[in-house]
């Protein structure tokens, strides 16, 4: 019986991966449901088993099955590993995902699986937070916080009851890796939260998915209950997020699992000291976690031999939006921005030239094309006035409206705000209020008086002061959105108030002529 | 869908009584509700804040935080569209447009004839094969006129 491994993931189902699989199994063949290899130009894909290697075809709809099996189809790949996007990654975290059932044990345990763990807890606790830190992992959660000295402090802190929890609440648009590992890999996910529990000495472990990957919920819960023998005593659950994305946020995730309100706290005290119920806790992200057994079974040696400056080890970049060739890239850090959008990801779908790209989700700043040369670093993007965030790139052409995309930003973050503290709560309403006034003088459009512009509570918001006395010109209006993200940038609780200027001041800086800046040169001259 | 309340608060009660009544086991329980009746009616919150212990208002106040809860029933079809940038970088503008004209609801909004509800979803984590939705639970990529038409002839099925 022919053998045909086709993707389960959720972004292959979007695209008719299931009707695909159930035509491959009407034509009789035995169909195996993997991850997703994670390049989505060639998906639907279907890899034929022949003589013991795997022959992709993508993208294929149900109609090419025929062809398919006779060998003989258009969009013949030949070995998808071998595929230039395949073959240029360093795949330490996403190593099984595409190849492997998500679910088989005994595919796990044959593609190395649970021997970082095992190792784990051959080692005394200290030393495996030691090999975390010679590792150099940072945080991949957006921070870059080194993961092993967050490991010290809740080992070292005091109790019998601490808590590990994952940060899968991947909200940033451009971003999927924690969705793609959570469907493809999950085991990889519980074997690196069981090893942070060996490390610490936690017992009980939660996962906080959002309710927007219920294909990651459903995975994960199924592959909780298979393991659940290989990592006892530790156990795990899972949460479900409510559609706040401010829940990715560390504290407030915590008050969600908890049963509250996802406000954000103040820290101190740090989570790692009381977090959970009050309990030390260690709270990493998805794919930080998922990066931990293959440290512990290859050694932090291993790891920290790739990778930038003080950025070591792999990411997951995540390439997307306008983009020809979009998916998940695991590469060494240092690698340019240029090389990852126009080399890799091909330029944009539909042909126009790029535009901008923003990197790190809807907190991350637009870098135009002139800073292609920026090396995924840390370092190196926080000293151009961007951020990695989770390693989402998001693609515009050159059809993009920075003016409305910063006005985007701002609506979101008052769409998003959990309403803790002010900057935050009323900075981003009245920041969408500035930005519709220099978008319409831009546009050439007189201030629109409060009434007729919106009805609802914005517009009673702006009604509140008399629309001639505000000062509506381009240059006061862009000179009071400075003051306002200044406002935000270091006066808000946490990153949604205080990262959300970064996009809307990166565009403003990088595109002036969208704000109608360039109108106010010549009237100026 | 047409529970009773006395059906809704007999559920709780098995809930809780199954899944443990802790104060953290407020939104798993909020989640099962509205799995099983469609919506978090406001008249059974006094029994979901005596069955775990909790003020009234603070139940309230979890339900109103978060976007998920609904308070009244949804349509009989609900198309949760991306919103965010990378859709937006692939055309989702258009797209949402073209969806309020052709199922004839503005977003955020259930038509009156309450069949449908387009809502607005920020990010489904397929953001380099959008714009995307999800049509009944169902993810759907590379949405275009041609894809929008078919949704909108299966949920008129």
């Amino acid at each position: 019986m022919t053998r045909v491994y086709i993707s389960r993931d959720m972004a292959s189902v979007a695209l008719g991966a299931d009707e695909l699989a159930a035509t491959f199994r009407q034509a009789g063949c035995e169909v195996v449901r993997t991850g997703s290899r994670g390049l989505f130009s060639i998906e639907p894909l279907a890899e034929v088993e022949v003589d013991g290697v795997r022959i992709g075809y993508g993208p294929i709809a149900p109609g090419d099955v025929p062809a398919v099996l006779a060998g003989d189809h258009a969009n013949r790949l030949g070995e998808v590993a071998a595929l230039p996007f395949f073959a240029g990654q360093q795949r330490f975290t996403f190593a099984r995902c595409g190849v492997t059932d998500p679910l088989s044990l005994a595919d796990y345990a044959a593609h190395d699986g649970w021997r970082g763990l095992d190792a784990a807890r051959a080692m005394a606790p200290q030393a495996v937070v030691d090999a975390v830190k010679a590792s150099g992992l940072r945080g991949r959660g957006g921070a870059g916080f080194p993961t092993g000295i967050k490991w010290q402090t809740v080992l070292e802190a005091a109790g019998p009851t601490k808590f590990i929890v994952c940060n899968a609440d991947e909200g940033d648009s451009g971003t999927f890796a924690d969705r793609m590992l959570m469907e493809g890999d999950p085991f990889c996910l519980i074997e690196g939260m069981a090893i942070a529990a060996h490390a610490v000495g936690a017992g009980h472990g939660y996962i906080y998915i959002r309710s927007e990957y219920p294909f990651a919920i459903a995975t994960m819960q199924e592959a909780i209950a298979l393991s659940a023998q290989r990592v006892a005593p530790f156990t795990l659950e899972v949460r479900v997020g409510a559609g706040a994305y401010v829940c990715g946020e560390e504290t407030a995730l915590l008050d969600s699992i908890e049963g509250k309100r996802g406000q954000v706290r103040a820290k101190p005290p740090l989570p790692a000291l009381s977090g959970l119920f009050g309990r030390p806790t260690v709270i990493n992200n998805v794919l930080s976690l998922a990066a931990v057994p293959f440290i512990l079974d290859a050694g932090a040696e291993a790891y920290a031999a790739v990778g930038f400056g003080r950025s070591r080890g792999t990411m997951p970049v995540q390439i997307a939006g306008n983009v020809k060739h979009g998916g998940l890239y695991e590469i060494g850090f240092g690698v340019t921005l240029g090389e990852l959008v126009n080399g890799i990801g091909g330029g944009t779908a539909s042909g126009k030239p790029v535009r901008a790209v923003q990197v790190g989700g809807p907190l991350g700043a637009y870098i135009p094309p002139s800073q292609f040369d920026l090396p995924f670093d840390y370092e190196a993007f926080a000293a151009a006035g961007a951020l990695i965030g989770h390693a989402g790139i998001t693609v515009f052409d050159e059809d993009a409206d920075m003016a409305r995309l910063a006005r985007f930003a701002m609506e979101f973050c008052a769409v998003e705000s959990c309403g803790k503290c002010t900057p935050c709560r009323i900075g981003s309403t009245r920041g969408i209020e500035i930005l519709d006034r220099i978008i319409d003088a831009r546009d050439g459009q007189a201030v629109k008086n409060a009434q007729e512009r919106a009805s609802g509570y914005l517009g009673k918001a702006l009604n509140s002061r008399a629309p001639d006395r505000i000062d509506a010109d381009i240059a006061s209006q862009t000179a009071l959105l400075h003051d306002l993200a200044d406002t935000m940038k270091y006066g808000s609780l946490c990153a949604l108030g205080g990262f959300t200027p970064y996009p809307v001041l990166s565009a403003l800086d990088h595109f002036p002529e969208d704000f109608g800046a360039v109108q106010v040169a010549e009237e100026l001259a | 869908m047409a529970l009773s309340l006395d059906d809704k608060t007999a559920f709780v009660k098995d809930w809780t009584h199954q899944h443990g009544a802790t104060r953290d086991k407020l939104l798993p329980l909020l989640h099962a509700v509205q799995h099983e009746a469609g919506h978090v009616d406001d008249a059974l919150i006094p029994t979901i804040a005596q069955a775990l212990n909790l003020s009234r208002a603070d139940v309230h106040g979890v339900i109103s935080f978060y976007h998920d809860f609904r308070r009244t029933a949804p349509a009989r079809h609900v198309v949760k569209l991306c919103r965010a940038e990378s859709c937006q970088a692939r055309g989702g503008a258009l797209i949402e447009a073209a969806a309020e004209s052709r199922l004839g609801t503005r977003m955020g909004e259930a038509r009156g004839d309450g069949h449908v509800a387009l809502e607005p979803v920020y990010c489904l984590g397929l953001c380099a094969v959008g714009p995307n939705a999800l049509v009944d639970g169902r993810p759907i990529a590379r949405i275009d006129a041609a894809k929008l038409e078919w949704i909108a002839e299966e949920i008129a099925a």
